[in-house]
């Protein structure tokens, strides 16, 4: 079974291709981690796989109505907005939206989950609009998750996060597919992709030019292809080890 | 929640009894209510009837309406500042207003009036959409609304100084200022059916409304329609301000300071706040309508300064509270 | 200007400024420190009013005045329309005046105070008559219209032709009918006023008297529906609409209106303190009788 099937999928903005024909499959109990540098087409690649961009191709979530869509897959978009001063609770039970509108103990379960999994018990009850930028990622993360659905897909989830939470967020994926979820992130820390994602995929100028498990994938003419680095790599007894060193021309 | 209901439903209640019950014939309070009710053949029954009845009605219509109308534009453009009379919405409705009496359109066909007025609103509504939709910040949507508000203002002036009626020139404050006075039940019926058509709509842009609260994108893969939204947002804002300047002239601040206060007590949900806001824009009004009648019973002191006296320093505050926050 | 000059002319707008709340265009003369070094028998005399211009076409002499403002050929407002068609018209503005080269301008104290101090500056004199709020004051007035115009034999003999024609109008009335003049914004006419000695006159008690109006003001709806009148008497509706004249299509005016006699209209014959009053005094008298009748 596929919870995200894309075919030839093809997006151009102002008379330029930023996505070219791209085709991807992701099923239950994978962390894809889709990787590229700067402008490779990675936020172009979601939010055309969702629907919420025209685009050529095929995309199994574009197709389905918009309400079976929000069932199907989460979002979280980079742009991290909260525009009222909402509870935690609040902002997080929002995901929960898509399933209906009088909220029912499905919903506060869906919620509490949530707020376990990304260890916001403590700000349950705190404004949102009041915390600081990393705890209003992970209340957004959480937000995502409250959806309940069977694809999660994020956009730089952890980017401004400390190393804690960007590794406990990680693992929260890493559980969710474990538990059956496909999950998307777009990141750029290249050694937690390594360590947690089952697949990256590596975006470069629009196109997908490799994908794959990170040790098969991750290798030293790739980096040097896609984002002009030099990397030290190992595998340890505690797993991959992954250090981008320096640029090369 | 619901304690904040079991506050405003109340307060609205009394208010409305106590306007019924404020006016120059001195009749005491259930003289007057049973004149409202019981009828029969003296002046009192006409007072009630005639008089204050219409004007309570209009008084918990109108101010219901731009509780609503600003607690929804917030919610949309997800600026605190917006507001139907702050940014011109309400004065490009008088404009409307103004010209269906001065062409004679209204006194040809009756709903013209209203029609005009929510076209004009309409059109306010969509510039500043095209100008400050919800990319564009509080300052492109004051600037906007500054811009708007003055030319509406200019032509709805010109429009009745070239009005060979020599009462009519006199009549800019009115349009701009508005006021309750002499209104009857003719007017409730001309506003009634744009506005409840305004209700219908704005009952359902809630959920979407609260779905905004995390950007476009989010809101969007929850299954929220944003075109759909965006023209119900639109249409039900024309309907209501447009219907309401149409009878009682541009009445500011109620859409600004009646969300501001309420929206702690809703969560700061958008969606719960829509309903609050009409009950406590019903309130507000109700009350500075009763005011003008107490402070200065003998002249027709404008609404619209009271609402103003109240609200402006509120706006200053939260353009403050705005500032502080994006700096 | 001095601190001095500004309160005398303080001094001298005040009071007019007062009066200015009273309703209606009416004249009454303030004699001689309104006009100044005016010449004995004025023979280029300009009016500028529209009450001024009915008593100077009543009263001088063929040649004597050469234009009356622009008002007075509406024949909505006036009601000597046809006669003002043969002179030439003026807006009120101090330049057309001037190039008219008139030795007299006649001035209502609602006249732009500009333009008048404008005109006297370039040397022009203007009397200025304020306004009258009774049938004694329209005789006052013919008498100084003939005193400025030098026509004081002709003043005097119109003077007596009204009073007699007034005297005649004198009824006795044995039930008098309760009326409210009710005008845009709800301006009411108390009994000190020329409106209300039009309607005391020909036979009807004024409710605005009762009601706490006596020199008239703005009258709520309300106390008017409280009042009760047997008849309300309206202003004639202007051309184009206005939100202040609405007030009188509204339903509780409408209902008092419902009588027998129909909505009863004040026209040009109201306007001015000129022997005019005199057919609006018929007219009243005449609806009061038909009223009786019913």
């Amino acid at each position: 079974m596929s919870l995200l099937s894309l075919r030839a999928l093809s997006v151009t903005l102002r008379e330029r291709q930023v996505l070219d024909s791209v085709s991807l499959d992701v099923g239950p109990g994978e962390l894809v981690g889709l990787i590229g540098p700067n402008g490779a087409g990675k936020t172009t690649l979601m939010r055309a796989a969702l629907g919420l961009i025209g685009a050529t191709g095929e995309s199994s979530l574009a197709a389905l109505s918009p309400e079976a869509r929000a069932k199907a897959a989460a979002w979280m978009p980079q742009a991290r907005e909260i525009a009222w001063p909402v509870t935690v609770e609040t902002l997080v039970a929002l995901g929960r939206l898509p399933h209906g509108r009088r909220p029912g103990p499905a919903d506060r379960a869906a919620v509490d989950a949530a707020l376990a999994r990304m260890a916001l018990e403590p700000f349950r009850h705190r404004t949102a609009t009041r915390l600081s930028g990393g705890e209003q990622a992970r209340a957004l993360i959480a937000r995502a998750l409250a959806q309940d659905t069977p694809l999660v897909m994020a956009d730089e989830p952890i980017a401004g996060l400390d190393p804690a939470h960007q590794i406990a967020t990680m693992e929260v994926f890493r559980d969710l597919a474990r538990d059956g979820h496909g999950i998307i992130v777009s990141l750029h820390d290249l050694g937690l992709a390594a360590r947690h994602c089952t697949r990256v995929v590596v975006l470069a100028e629009g196109r997908m030019i490799a994908e794959g498990p990170p040790s098969e994938v991750m290798t030293a003419d790739l980096l040097a292809r896609a984002f002009h680095i030099s990397a030290f790599h190992a595998e340890t007894a505690d797993g991959p080890v992954f250090q981008p060193l320096r640029v090369i021309r | 929640m619901t304690r904040l209901y079991a506050l405003l439903v109340p307060l609205v209640v009394v208010l409305c009894v106590v306007s019924l019950t404020t006016g120059p014939a001195d009749v005491g309070m259930a003289e007057s209510l049973r004149a409202l009710f019981a009828g029969g053949e003296g002046p009192m029954t006409l007072v009630m009837r005639e008089i204050r009845l219409p004007r309570m009605l209009l008084a918990v219509m109108i101010g219901g309406s731009l509780g609503l109308a600003g607690a929804a534009m917030q919610g949309y453009l997800r600026n605190p500042l917006a507001e139907p009379g702050l940014i011109g919405v309400s004065g490009s409705a008088a404009l409307g207003a103004v010209i269906a009496i001065q062409t004679g359109l209204s006194a040809a066909f009756a709903l013209a009036l209203p029609l005009m007025a929510l076209a004009g609103a309409f059109a306010a509504v969509l510039i500043l959409l095209a100008m400050a939709g919800p990319r564009g910040g509080s300052l492109t949507l004051i600037l906007a609304g500054i811009a708007i508000s003055a030319l509406a203002a200019a032509l709805t002036s010109l429009v009745l100084n070239l009005s060979p009626n020599p009462f009519a020139a006199n009549e800019i404050v009115f349009w701009m200022m508005g006021s309750l006075a002499d209104r009857s039940m003719v007017h409730v019926w001309l506003a009634l059916p744009f506005m409840a058509l305004g209700w219908v709509i704005f009952g359902t842009v809630g959920r979407g409304l609260d779905a905004l609260t995390l950007g476009e994108d989010a809101a969007a893969s929850m299954g929220i329609n944003l075109v759909r939204l965006q023209w119900g947002v639109v249409i039900a804002t024309a309907c209501v301000v447009g219907a309401g300047t149409a009878v009682a002239g541009a009445i500011g601040f109620v859409g600004l300071v009646v969300p501001h206060i309420l929206r702690p007590f809703t969560g700061g949900r958008p969606g719960a706040l829509l309903l609050a806001s009409a009950l406590g824009g019903a309130a507000m009004l109700l009350a500075s309508d009763i005011a003008v009648r107490v402070i200065l019973p003998g002249r027709d002191l404008k609404l619209g300064v009271l609402t103003a006296l109240v609200g402006a320093p509120f706006f200053l505050h939260l353009v403050w509270k705005v500032r502080r926050e994006r700096a | 200007m001095g601190l001095r000059a500004t309160l005398v002319a303080l001094a001298v707008l005040l009071p007019s400024a007062v009066a200015g709340q009273g309703h209606g265009g009416a004249l009454r003369p303030t004699g001689a420190v309104a006009s100044d070094a005016a010449p004995e028998r004025p023979r280029r005399v300009v009016s500028m009013n529209l009450c001024t211009d009915q008593l100077a076409m009543m009263l001088a002499a063929p040649g004597q005045l050469v234009s009356v403002s622009a008002l007075s050929t509406d024949p909505r407002s006036s009601p000597m329309a046809e006669q003002a068609a043969g002179y030439a018209v003026n807006h009120g503005r101090a330049e057309e005046i001037w190039l008219m080269e008139p030795d007299l301008v006649i001035a209502g104290s609602f006249t732009n105070r500009a333009t008048v101090d404008m005109l006297r500056r370039l040397g022009v004199p203007v009397a200025v008559m304020e306004p009258a709020y009774s049938l004694a004051q329209v005789s006052d007035l013919m008498h100084e219209m003939g005193r400025v115009l030098g026509r004081a034999a002709e003043a005097e003999a119109a003077v007596a032709a009204f009073e007699t024609r007034l005297d005649a109008l004198r009824d006795e009335v044995e039930a008098r009918p309760r009326a409210a003049i009710y005008h845009a914004n709800g301006y009411t006419s108390g009994d000190r006023t020329l409106a209300g000695e039009i309607i005391a006159l020909a036979g009807f008690d004024n409710i605005a008297a009762e009601a706490g109006y006596p020199m008239g003001g703005v009258m709520p709806l309300e106390i008017l529906a409280m009042a009760d009148p047997d008849i309300v008497i309206s202003g004639q509706p202007y051309p184009g609409a206005s939100r202040s004249e609405e007030i009188l299509g509204h339903p509780v005016v409408r209902a008092l209106r419902d009588t027998a006699v129909g909505a009863v209209l004040t026209d040009r014959d109201w306007v001015c303190g000129t022997p005019q009053v005199l057919n609006a005094i018929e007219e009243m008298r005449d609806i009061r009788r038909r009223m009786e009748a019913e």
